[in-house]
């Protein structure tokens, strides 16, 4: 009971293996979009092009940079420097949230459209638009959802440095929280081309 | 949980050595006994519910035609059934409950890699059954889809799928979550000396295991994800209307659900191979090559998905491809079968009751692992699709395997844990019904099937009648046997004989603590010296 065990090699090797059930969970959802793309290349072709590559664009970059500060917090702890820390972890959840909105405003020009999942607008369209549509909310929403929730649990792992329990000595608890957020930013960049940019 | 009194002649080990008692010392606990024993109530409680479930669409099907419960009932009977057998008992049925309370005692470790993230994840499957059980007597009533939610039909019915599948959504996280930590922690936590040639089998089958649950499960979370946004959003990628395709929900739903059976069936072999040197008194036989098995098995067992699907409208190249493949996979299931058979083979054989489950086992996973091979094959699949044979064949495996050997684990190992033991006739007598009953019910099922009788039908031609009604009597043999088993198990881990620390004579780890084991399992940190199945200088009581 009273015998301490700390293993960060140990975390870290169960946040990867998690990391793997998210990438084949998204994994799921990428095996329909290839099998539909060769379904319907002209659909998915005419379909995609209605996305708004400036707003896809901007959020990678969003999305990029928010990787870029978390890693930068991860060799700050390190360092021992806890408010450059705090600094660069409120600089991610900014982008985060800078991300979301664009993503709000992207869905919501689109629904406008008549353009959602099981919209008449799309039932009476092509088949493969349909599908096109249907396919982007969904990978886009769950995405959407990681986003929060790599938000949420990076905030909350903030506080844990802001209250000094993580420190320069402690700090995989960071580490995965960002290696999270990595995972979040690498899902972005296989659905941003496949999406917004091939098709 | 019984009074301090009654437990007196037994030290009290994990039971009390906290000082903390009442409901909150056991479901926030982070003690992998106390967390194995939460999952071995649950499951043991879901399997009951299961068991009853299974005897009602049998008496249902006693006789043609209405005998007890109409058609939709009977719909919501079997998939009932199906749901809560597969997702709430057989899934985390020995894994999580039994592998968690052996496997780190197992390895020389005091806990899991993560135990808080162990709690965790029965908490997610307390709540993923309590979702289940919502959805049976809320919204639209009890599914009716049966277990495997195919589209079209799961996307329309009017019945309240949408909470059930969330339900097991949320059953599929735990099984990740265990599955992560499992493999953590035999990685990182193994004894010193542990290395892995000296790892039980019970524990390799487990680490095979717990990677399958890990690379599959995801796949069922995004399948169930779209079948509810089918349902809500009326996305429309499984329907064909709208240009998807419901042969892509069967790709998917069976690129999880195949390795399922796999997750189901290698811990069932694990414990097999754990009980049957211990009865025989002899090492293993091909230690290493039941090891790779589990893992081969494993592998293999991840690629042969279609053959659930040779029905459904593949080509004719992608249902080769699959029959091949299924093929390959009996290899190392057979090579486990001659390993036990061989192990036996001059041993000295103790014919007790964790024995004659694990050796009815072997039997009965072999019939069933045979009649898989028919459906493994193409051209014969054709004519038994979608029969009782399939029926058969399903409860040869998971039953007649995983379903016995939670049986042989739970004479074999609840002792230790509970410090007392039930009573050897009773348990024969018990195991004795169990055997005949299940034969009697499944084997017919599997000649049904050949005859031609389908499954999940409410109705049959009068020529099944015969069959059917001597199914049903199985089912009641099977039954009482089950009865005879757990009230016998259930009064002798309350209050039967206490046992030692090495009742069996085991050569692993946990046969070489205290019983019942200390809540941190090891005085010290323990150095292994010799193999799981060395028995030099262990002496059998």
């Amino acid at each position: 009971m009273s015998h301490e065990h700390k293993d960060n090699v140990g975390a870290k090797l169960g946040m990867w293996l998690f990391l793997f059930t998210e990438l084949l969970l998204f994994g799921g959802l990428f095996i329909l979009y290839s099998v539909y793309l060769s379904r319907y290349p002209h659909e998915f072709t005419s379909a995609g092009k209605e996305l708004n590559v400036v707003f896809g664009t901007t959020n990678t970059v969003v999305l990029l940079t928010s990787s870029l500060f978390a890693a930068m917090a991860v060799t700050s702890i390190k360092r021992g420097e806890k408010k450059t820390t705090l600094s660069l972890l409120v600089a991610t959840l900014a982008c985060a949230a800078t991300f979301m909105v664009i993503k709000y405003f992207e869905w919501t020009a689109k629904i406008h459209h008549g353009i959602y999942p099981g919209s008449p607008k799309l039932a009476a369209g092509p088949p493969g638009e349909s599908v096109f549509f249907s396919l982007y909310y969904i990978t886009t929403g769950l995405h959407g959802i990681h986003v929060l929730i790599g938000g949420a649990l990076l905030a909350w792992i903030g506080t844990k440095v802001q209250g000094g329990r993580l420190n320069a000595g402690n700090n995989v608890m960071l580490e995965n929280g960002t290696l999270y957020w990595h995972l979040v930013d690498l899902v972005w960049i296989f659905i941003f081309p496949l999406y917004y940019l091939i098709l | 949980m019984s009074s301090a009194e009654s437990r007196q002649p037994v030290a009290e080990g994990f039971w009390g050595d906290t000082g903390k008692t009442g409901l909150g010392s056991w479901i926030f606990s982070t003690d992998h006994k106390r967390i194995g024993l939460l999952y071995l109530y649950s499951v043991t409680g879901f399997f009951l519910v299961g068991v009853i479930l299974g005897l009602l669409i049998r008496i249902e099907l006693m006789a043609p035609g209405k005998t007890i419960v109409d058609a939709q009932t009977y719909n919501a009977l079997f998939t009932v059934h199906g749901v809560v057998m597969i997702f709430l008992f057989i899934i985390p049925g020995i894994p999580a409950s039994f592998g968690n309370l052996v496997m780190p005692i197992q390895i020389g470790a005091r806990d899991v890699a993560f135990p808080r993230l162990n709690l965790f994840s029965w908490w997610l499957y307390a709540i993923g059954a309590l979702v289940v059980l919502t959805s049976l007597f809320t919204g639209g009533g009890a599914p009716d889809t049966g277990w495997t939610f195919y589209v079209p039909f799961s996307a329309r019915t009017g019945t309240n799928v949408s909470l059930a599948v969330f339900g097991v959504f949320i059953l599929g996280f735990s099984s990740i979550l265990t599955g992560v930590n499992f493999v953590t922690t035999i990685h990182r936590l193994r004894a010193d000396g542990m290395n892995w040639g000296r790892l039980p089998l019970f524990t390799w089958s487990l680490y095979a295991t717990a990677w399958v649950q890990i690379l599959a499960t995801p796949i069922i979370a995004i399948t169930l994800v779209l079948v509810i946004a089918e349902r809500v959003l009326g996305a429309g990628l499984f329907d064909p209307g709208r240009g998807g395709d419901p042969i892509m929900f069967q790709h998917l739903f069976w690129i999880y659900s195949h390795p399922a059976v796999y997750i189901m069936i290698l811990p069932a072999m694990g414990v097999i191979s754990d009980i049957i040197p211990v009865f025989s008194r002899k090492p293993i036989f091909g230690y290493k090559m039941i090891a790779a098995s589990s893992i081969g098995i494993a592998a293999a067992g991840s690629l042969v998905w279609g053959h659930h699907m040779y029905t459904s409208g593949m080509s004719d190249t992608a249902i080769m491809v699959f029959s091949f493949l299924t093929f390959i996979v009996a290899i190392p299931s057979a090579i486990k079968v001659f390993n036990w058979v061989s192990t036996l083979y001059k041993g000295s054989i103790s014919l007790e009751a964790p024995m004659l489950f694990a050796l009815s086992f072997v039997l009965l996973f072999s019939i069933g692992g045979l009649s898989g091979l028919i459906l493994g094959a193409a051209a014969t699949d054709i004519h038994v699709h979608d029969t009782h044979f399939v029926v058969g064949h399903f409860h040869y495996v998971m039953f007649g395997g995983t379903g016995f050997a939670f049986f042989a684990a739970a004479h074999y190992w609840l002792p230790k844990f509970f410090g007392r033991r039930y009573k050897e006739k009773p348990a024969i007598v018990g195991w004795a019904f169990m055997f005949v009953g299940f034969n009697v019910l499944y084997w017919t099922m599997q000649v049904l099937g050949m005859h031609g009788m389908p499954r999940r039908y409410y109705d049959y031609l009068p020529e099944f009648a015969p069959l059917n009604f001597v199914a049903t009597v199985g089912s009641w043999i099977l039954a009482t046997g089950l009865v005879i088993v757990l009230v016998n198990l259930v009064k002798g881990l309350k209050s039967g004989e206490p046992v030692g620390e090495n009742p069996w004579g085991g050569a692993t780890l946990e046969w070489q603590i205290a019983t019942p084991p200390p809540t941190e399992n090891f005085e010290g940190d323990p150095v292994v010296t010799h193999g799981p199945y060395d028995f030099k200088g262990v002496v059998k009581p």
